[in-house]
């Protein structure tokens, strides 16, 4: 128990003002006591004898001269077996645990250990006395569901450490001590199966970094084949509200090529946690035949829940995924949305009376962006394995204007950029991507030059497009025309999918290949028709055929065999074929 | 006893200070100086000065006036007596009843825990097809309806209440006219729903604080129903004043504003509020509608910017009509696959024929020679618009559907629409009827 007691000078919102005696650390954790209850909450400025703290929760009830008692230690999390299928909120208090003991509300002062302290663990070690192990090195491993999770040297260890002892295979709870390490200087450190590392600092304890360049398979087809990510890559998905951010991104944590997904609720609506976590359980992933929650980690801070513990859950979220990072698995963290933070920035900024820059953000609003999108990264572990932390961020920018700071901030650090429109969404054509001014700098697993022909011609048809709207369609050529209605098609055929549509829903990398293909063989196909009518009635039925097409599931590609939905399947693709046979102008 | 205090420092718009000791944050507050009682809240502790916000405005309060700390937060009387009643925003009698004063509640309380929300999986039928079909309302949704001055958005609320399949209706009336408020009593009344209703009103006329109480009041209300496993659904209006109150009390406090003079936690107290909209593990729910009035027509105005970011999607109102562009309910989806089985593909295909009506009408307007293609899309448009857009209309889901079908096979041929294939060989009306049989078989 720590003796440094401040005490309470002033309230503002969720600022509270201590006077001090002792030392203090920037960044430390506080409690300020009201009653019985401990509010947990950090230091965030010092000015002379008196600190300024945000509190992680309401402040109603606090009064000058309450106790607020410092604890030494930066906010932390606990970092073991057991994070996995857990739903934390942004201080790593497990909700359910919480909703158990509290009701349905969440009441505050109320804090719960992160890690089951009672579970026991399998812990096979692999690490043996006298082996020279440094920070993040393997000692052993315990089975988590259908990962081998790694027991590593605690990350903040310095410098070289000599095994001094390893714990047999047995069961242990995650505070037991599963072997002892001598460092340089002869002291011996315990190591247990759970340690703490705080969140605000990156965990560096591999070999070195790599350029990411394998994709990352969403099955979102617009993403994939046109604006792909990288594994350890970042992006970013700007989009006024209701252009399908959550959709897509959720869509994203279900279906994505990765081991393990962490979903960063920040800021936004309670109910798509809820979502996420009431379906996810029910839902079979399909690399692994097991539940879809076994893979999948939630940070919920949700928009009506304290604003400081905002701040702290993207940080949270990316600490964890450092740390699976550390066993040599892809981790794709899903924030939504960051926009939010940024706003949690600009309150506590604001309250402290800080000079305002653009919008009134903060000054440091860029380089504290630039630093939590520098987290992502693909990693050589000193074992010479390979691990990932991939981060997509959805940006609420204000006004549906990507000139805004947060937006502009995040474009300068991420590796793609889906801008999603207000156009496409109004006009229902999800996922609203913007086909034209979204970009990429991974690279796709499809040929470039086809990616390049089918963005030709959507470029060329919307500008016919645009150019239809003032000198109108019979102002327009038959060939312009055509151009115009292949764009639509392709459009309508490839970039638009739809999310609730069992087999639409999800294209594989092999799908994508085989169809994009064909598509792009359709785009170069030059067509004679006699009217415009005639090649509007054409385009009408082959994007109804194609897009049966999307919905028949292709033969072998399915989890069970669907005899009869794979004929299907070939059969509209012969029908597609036959109908193109027909219009094709081989003059 | 509570320590009485008579030395105020400092009156600055609606907020006083005072040197109080002992006294916590957010604690209420009786002021008292010759114009009276009023409630204040204290909003800011700074050593020995306390600022509060007063309710009933600092107007007329003198330097020697009475302040009394009550030693508790902001409360109010919850009990099933409070149906059919019409309160203020500090919760006293505007009706002619009785003051409630038992079981009282701690307003603006902690957040519901995520874990302890379901999936929202029962729709709110409100007989209105704009919002049955096309942006279906689903119990625990909260959806802004953002209109500008003029529209008839209170009506449709009205609407809305008397229509409604919930148990508990409160409605939270912010900066409202007193015409307006009338309108809601009178109208509830006369269809017999005010029974099951309770009313929170603040008139423009009334003092800017109590207006920030409304949300708060109605929605802590609206909480204990939602425990007793009750259906509540909330309405407010208007947010917008809402959100201009909060404007006024922190540029009095000097804080720094952030976007057009709005404080930089706007869209933390706006979700404050709408995240009170729940459906519960074990006991009822909650919906809530709000009216957000945008300012100048400008959807990125900050208040209904932050609005939409907030809610599970927005119906736009404009023309009277609701605006199938725009209007979206995002829980739609978990809705409509029960409800049956074309209800997406109708829903879909005809916004999408609707939106090539408009580029045809904008065509049409320049002046371009209509193609075959516009003409039945002409025909279209005209009857979706008269048809089912129109707010008086009145009908079920069901028959809304079946309309649907109707005007599509009355106006296109079945691959036209891009609709699926077997939608179409079970759906498609066999023979296409004329205007005058449609008519007789809705009769």
């Amino acid at each position: 128990m720590s003796e440094n007691i401040g005490k309470i000078v002033g309230v503002n919102g969720n600022l509270l003002t201590v006077e001090f005696n002792q030392p203090v650390t920037q960044n430390e954790v506080g409690f300020a006591a009201l009653g019985d209850l401990k509010l947990k909450s950090e230091v965030i400025r010092i000015r002379g004898r008196r600190a300024e703290l945000q509190v992680f929760e309401d402040t109603t009830g606090l009064k000058v001269g309450d106790p607020v008692e410092f604890t030494g230690d930066l906010l932390a999390v606990e970092l073991g077996p057991g994070l996995l299928t857990q739903i934390y909120d942004g201080l790593q208090n497990p909700l359910p645990a919480l909703a158990e003991k509290c009701g349905f509300f969440l009441q505050r002062g109320a804090y719960l250990q992160s890690l089951d302290r009672q579970r026991k663990w399998a812990f096979t070690p692999s690490a043996k006395k006298g082996d020279t192990v440094q920070a993040g090195d393997k000692l052993g491993s315990v089975p988590e569901g259908i990962f081998e999770h790694r027991i590593m040297v605690p990350f903040g260890v310095r410098g070289k450490c000599t095994v001094e002892d390893v714990a047999a295979q047995g069961e242990y709870r995650v505070e037991d001590v599963v072997a002892k390490i001598r460092n340089e200087r002869g002291d011996v450190l315990e190591v247990r199966m759970m340690q703490r590392w705080p969140v605000k600092f990156p965990i560096r304890a591999y070999g070195e970094r790599l350029r990411p360049v394998e994709p990352l398979i969403t099955k979102v087809r617009i993403v994939d084949t046109f604006f792909p990510v990288a594994r350890g890559g970042t992006y970013c998905i700007p989009g006024p509200f209701g252009a399908g951010k959550t959709v897509l991104q959720q869509i994203t944590s279900r279906y994505a090529d990765v081991d393990v997904v962490i979903i960063a609720a920040c800021g936004e609506r309670a109910g798509e946690v809820v979502e996420t976590l009431r379906e996810f359980p029910e839902l079979t992933d399909p690399r692994t035949g097991k539940s879809l929650m076994e893979r999948t980690l939630i940070i919920c801070n949700t928009s009506s829940m304290p604003v400081a513990a905002r701040e702290a859950s993207v940080y949270t979220a990316v600490t964890i995924a450092e740390y699976y990072r550390q066993m040599g698995l892809h981790v794709l963290l899903l924030a939504d949305s960051t926009s939010r933070w940024a706003q949690a920035l600009r309150e506590v900024s604001g309250r402290l009376e800080e000079i305002p820059g653009e919008e009134a953000f903060p000054a440091y609003l860029e380089s504290v962006i630039a630093a939590f999108y520098e987290r992502g990264g693909l990693v050589k572990l000193r074992d010479g394995g390979v691990g990932s932390v991939t981060i997509g961020g959805t940006v609420s920018p204000a006004g549906g204007n990507f000139e805004e700071p947060v937006t502009q901030s995040t474009l300068k650090v991420v590796g793609a950029f889906h801008g999603l429109s207000r156009e496409r969404s109004d006009a229902r054509r999800y996922p609203a991507i913007h086909p034209l001014e979204s970009w990429s700098k991974y690279p796709s697993f499809v040929s470039d030059e086809d990616v390049r022909e089918a963005r030709h011609v959507l470029r060329q048809g919307n500008e016919v497009g645009q150019m239809m709207k003032v000198v109108g369609e019979e102002g327009t050529s038959l060939d312009d025309f055509v151009v115009y209605l292949k764009g639509e098609y392709v459009d309508a055929v490839y970039l638009q999918q739809d999310a609730y549509h069992a087999v639409d829903a999800a294209t594989s990398s092999a799908r994508q290949q085989y169809v994009f293909e064909r598509l792009v063989k359709i785009l170069r196909t030059k067509m004679a028709f006699d009217d415009k009518d005639g090649a509007r009635k054409f385009f009408q039925q082959l994007t109804q055929t194609t897009k049966d097409w999307n919905r028949a599931p292709m033969p072998g590609d399915g989890k069970q065999a669907d005899p009869e939905g794979e004929k299907q399947f070939k059969d509209l693709e012969a029908r597609i074929e036959k109908m193109i046979e027909e219009v094709a102008d081989y003059a | 006893m509570h320590k009485i205090y008579h030395r105020i420092d400092k009156i600055a718009g609606n907020v006083i200070t005072v040197e109080a000791t002992n006294v916590s944050y957010r604690e209420l507050a009786q002021v008292t100086s010759r114009q009276g009682t009023s409630l204040a809240q204290v909003i800011r502790l700074d050593g020995d000065h306390v600022s509060l916000q007063v309710f009933a405005g600092s107007r007329g309060i003198a330097t020697d006036a009475q302040v009394r700390f009550l030693g508790h937060p902001m409360q109010t009387a919850f009990s099933e007596a409070l149906l059919g009643r019409v309160f203020t925003g500090s919760g006293t009698p505007r009706d002619k009843g009785p003051p409630i004063a038992e079981n009282m509640i701690n307003i603006g309380g902690p957040s519901v825990n995520p874990a302890k929300r379901i999936i929202p999986r029962r729709m709110v039928r409100t007989g209105i097809p704009m919002i049955d079909v096309f942006n279906t309302l689903v119990e625990s949704q909260k959806l802004p309806v953002f209109s500008v001055a003029g529209e008839p958005y209170n009506p449709l609320l009205a609407r809305i209440a008397l229509q409604a399949e919930v148990d508990v209706i409160v409605l939270g009336g912010m900066g409202l006219k007193h015409d307006d408020y009338l309108f809601f009593r009178d109208y509830l009344e006369e269809h017999g729903a005010l029974a099951r209703a309770v009313m929170f009103v603040h008139t423009a006329a009334d003092p800017t604080v109590e207006c920030l109480m409304v949300p708060d009041i109605s929605l802590a209300v609206a909480e204990q129903f939602a425990l007793q496993n009750k259906r509540v659904l909330v309405l407010l209006t208007d947010m917008t004043n809402f959100a201009d109150s909060l404007k006024e009390i922190a540029i009095t406090m000097e804080q720094i504003p952030s976007n057009r003079g709005y404080p930089g936690d706007l869209y933390s107290q706006l979700a404050a509020r709408y995240e009170k909209a729940v459906d519960f593990d074990t006991a009822g729910s909650i919906t809530v509608l709000a009216v957000t009035t945008m300012p100048g027509d400008d959807v990125t105005h900050p208040v209904p910017d932050n609005t939409g970011y907030i809610t599970e999607g927005q119906f736009y109102l404009r023309n009277g009509r609701i605006e199938p562009f725009g209007s979206l309910s995002r829980l739609k989806q978990l809705v409509n696959n029960k409800t049956r089985e074309d209800h997406r593909t109708i829903m879909n295909t005809m916004i999408q024929l609707y939106a090539g009506y408009k580029e045809t009408l904008e065509k049409q307007a320049m002046g371009f020679r209509m193609s075959n293609w516009d003409r039945k899309l002409l025909k279209y448009g005209e009857r979706f618009e008269k048809e089912l857009m129109d707010l008086t209309v009145n009908i079920p889901l069901e028959e809304a559907l079946d309309l649907g079908w109707r005007i599509l096979a009355d106006c296109f041929e079945p691959a036209e629409t891009g609709i699926p294939s077997k939608f179409i060989e079970k759906f498609w009306p066999k023979t296409a009827k004329t205007q005058e049989a449609v008519e007789a078989a809705t009769k």
